[in-house]
């Protein structure tokens, strides 16, 4: 127990002479936060359009006007012909070309069908069909007011377009802003970040620099040696999850509705599966280089994109949801958001926080073994 | 000046070649992720799992559950018959979308009066809230015209809609999100293979004290620096090519544009990208350092603030500024506007010229920083 509290003393007295190291691991997750915390939304705002006005009439302006104050829209210009309006969709400088039919106001006022042409650029599917939904409403909203318009000075009672609507209730979220479901994914992503990088890096660098054979031949065990290179790691580890649930608090005004001690409880245990994937990597590597490279393309990628932290997964191909299973992220990710946003517990996400147990023991039993036989 | 480069570049590839665990690395995991990932990431909403808690049960709501569910949109997860039921199947995520029919709805739609069907959407994931609530407004409206239409025909009245919204969708019609996605991906694997490759092999030079015996030698700073990184631009070029093609059999990512084109811009890209990791290599002095910043600055930021997964424009006004430090959102923009809408250089000059800039900030400031402090030492 003494040589591993010592080996641990040592290993933080390496990091406080490397400032450069300690302030990236206790700063740079606060700064990605915020940055990250505002970018990473997917709400479909101000999209830009261009307008092509082929009526010119008080109602095709009224119309557009109803269009620019919804807020979901922002003409980047008038254009006044097809040309010109391929030209900008083409250059991708606007999303949506609306084309205002010559006889907008004549067929309106004659109780026609007036048409409106609303050519979307496709490239981006999910903000084109967000974007098309805003329009259908914004479209929808102006032609009931036209017929009630027209039942009040006519007195006639003609059919109104249908009395079956649909009420949209969201619940957890009203709002439905994306960024509330965004900054809780991120955690996971920086605390694996942390974690996995610096072990794999630590053992590998004193392999690297010849130290592992002095620390081999000194009467050092091996499991001394994991606990002493693990246990600070896990320390820092969940400081990093504290500065950050506290930054997404402060600063995204993002509390945790369930329980704290549970999260930490659980990120802990998610810990357990980043050090022991740390190590492993630290096993099969000769070089910083390779266990970096290893480190991000074998894990880190992985986990960012079969976690769910910005692609459903429920939206993937079946295989690939099976190997999103082997994934400690993706169940990390559904205690995070459980917690945080819907206020569960342990009794709704035991299911989850065993898996992670299990995982990460057998995770890191696996890498010490691997790491054992290796200094042997 | 060229031959003390090329020497250089000689003895890189020599050691690149001596790492054999390293090439594969480099060449075998970016095609994988690419393969496993075009798979994964889109964001296309189908099969929502309903719930349904139908109040009245008569012919015309059985209507109505049927035209929902005769779309790939929805899929019946279960019928469900208390308001207790409601909250099990949304806290526990049984359902995405629980759909209430009022007790009263074919009376009050046959006597004229409105009545509202009810849908209570989990909104934990935005994005995908707002998608399950526009196909919710469109089924309804359907079936709403349909029985109208079968009303007023019995009626002898004719139906009227003011405005007919006739919208099209240009480059990607069928609104496959991957299409958009994959040239991020692949924007992103080839910077994160450069920055880290570059950055780390010249700070391995500064550990192990190498790179002393290099100051001392005739070599100027820069042609030190072009040297080191000019295997690793072949190499990342030669990675570009069998991402397009692997990319290009799986996904039937089509490049609409010239090819050339793609290659020249994906080189002046790879350059953007080497100089970044030529720049942490200058300013970090192990490689646990330049590791770190390397991921803090290439690989997080190229995920999150390129526009490859969430749009610039959403972003605030700061954050959009700030977005400039990756040159992914430069490239990705290229690299759109040639697959997708297959466009030639007007269309995007100004892209090309943001990552000149780029590259001859980071390359001026690396190289004073780099002469800075090879002389304190």
């Amino acid at each position: 127990m003494k040589t591993i509290i010592r080996f641990i003393i040592k290993e933080f007295q390496q990091f406080r002479r490397d400032p450069k190291m300690f302030g990236i691991i206790l700063i740079a997750p606060v700064i990605q936060l915020i940055f990250l915390g505002y970018a990473a939304n997917l709400d479909v705002e101000n999209v830009r359009a261009v307008v092509y006005d082929r009526n010119k009439t008080s109602t095709s302006r009224e119309f557009i006007e109803r269009f620019t104050s919804s807020g979901y829209f922002k003409i980047a210009e008038y254009v006044s012909n097809y040309n010109e309006l391929e030209n900008k969709l083409n250059k991708g400088e606007a999303i949506l070309a609306l084309v205002i039919s010559h006889d907008f106001e004549e067929k309106i006022v004659r109780r026609e069908s007036a048409s409106l042409q609303a050519i979307f650029d496709g490239s981006d599917g999910n903000q084109a069909s967000i974007a098309a939904g805003y329009l259908q409403s914004i479209v929808a909203g102006y032609s009931k007011d036209i017929i009630a318009k027209f039942m009040n000075t006519s007195g006639r009672k003609i059919s109104p377009a249908g009395n079956l609507s649909s009420e949209v209730r969201v619940w957890y979220n009203p709002t439905m802003k994306t960024r509330n479901y965004m900054v809780p994914g991120i955690v996971g992503l920086l605390v694996s970040l942390v974690t996995l990088v610096l072990t794999s890096l630590a053992v590998v660098k004193e392999k690297e620099i010849g130290t592992m054979e002095q620390l081999i031949v000194t009467p050092i065990r091996p499991y001394h040696l994991i606990a002493g290179k693990l246990i600070p790691f896990t320390i820092l580890g969940l400081v990093s999850v504290i500065i950050v649930l506290l930054a997404m608090r402060i600063i995204f005004e993002i509390p945790v509705k369930g329980s704290e001690s549970f999260l930490l409880a659980s990120a802990f245990l998610y810990i357990l599966s980043t050090l022991g994937l740390g190590l492993f990597i630290s096993t099969i590597s000769k070089t910083q280089q390779q266990a970096m490279m290893i480190a991000i393309f074998a894990v880190m990628m992985p986990m960012i994109f079969l976690s769910g932290f910005a692609f459903p997964i429920e939206n993937m191909p079946e295989i690939i949801q099976y190997i999103s299973q082997i994934i400690p992220l993706k169940y990390f990710n559904t205690i995070i958001r459980g917690v945080i946003l819907k206020g569960l517990g342990f009794a709704d996400l035991w299911i989850e926080a065993s898996v992670l147990l299990v995982m990460g023991i057998s995770i890191l039993l696996l890498s010490s073994l691997r790491f054992r036989k290796r200094l042997e | 000046m060229f031959h003390r480069i090329y020497a250089i570049a000689k003895k890189e590839f020599r050691q690149l070649k001596r790492d054999k665990r390293l090439l594969f690395v480099i060449f075998f995991f970016p095609v994988m992720l690419l393969i496993m990932f075009g798979y994964a990431v889109n964001f296309d909403v189908k099969h929502i799992k309903i719930a349904i808690y139908d109040h009245e049960q008569s012919s015309l709501s059985r209507d109505f559950i049927n035209s929902l569910l005769h779309s790939e949109y929805f899929d019946l997860v279960n019928m469900i018959s208390s308001e207790k039921e409601i909250n099990k199947y949304l806290d526990e995520k049984l359902a995405q979308c629980v759909i209430v029919i009022p007790n009263d709805l074919s009376e009050k739609l046959y006597s004229d009066r409105e009545v509202k069907i009810q849908y209570l959407i989990d909104g934990v994931d935005g994005n995908t809230a707002n998608i399950i609530n526009n196909y919710a407004n469109l089924a309804t409206l359907t079936f709403n015209q349909k029985f109208t239409k079968e009303i007023l025909a019995v009626k002898g009245v004719k139906q009227y809609e003011p405005i007919k919204l006739d919208p099209q969708f240009w480059f990607n019609p069928e609104l496959k999100t991957s299409k958009f996605l994959v040239p991020g991906l692949i924007a992103m694997i080839l910077i994160v293979t450069a920055v880290i490759s570059v950055s780390l092999s010249l700070v391995k030079e500064k550990e192990r004290g190498t790179i002393e015996q290099l100051n001392v030698s005739p070599l100027s700073s820069l042609e030190l620096i072009l040297g080191k990184s000019l295997p690793f631009v072949l190499i990342a070029l030669i990675n570009a090519g069998f991402i397009l093609i692997a990319s290009f059999f799986l996904f039937g990512a089509e490049v609409k544009g010239s090819l050339f084109l793609l290659f020249a811009t994906t080189l002046v890209f790879l350059i953007a990208s080497t100089s970044l990791g030529i720049f942490i290599s200058v300013i970090s002095d192990t490689q646990q350092v330049a590791f770190t910043l390397a991921t803090f600055i290439s690989l997080l930021p190229s995920l999150i603030l390129s526009g490859f997964i969430f749009p610039i424009e959403s972003m605030p006004y700061l954050i959009q500024l700030i977005t400039n430090v990756t040159p992914v959102k430069f490239f990705l923009k290229i690299l759109r506007a040639i697959m997708l809408r297959g466009v030639g250089v007007e269309a995007f000059w100004d892209q090309l010229i943001y990552l000149g800039v780029f590259i001859t900030v980071l390359i001026v400031f690396g190289t004073i920083i780099y002469k800075k402090k090879s002389q304190t030492v």
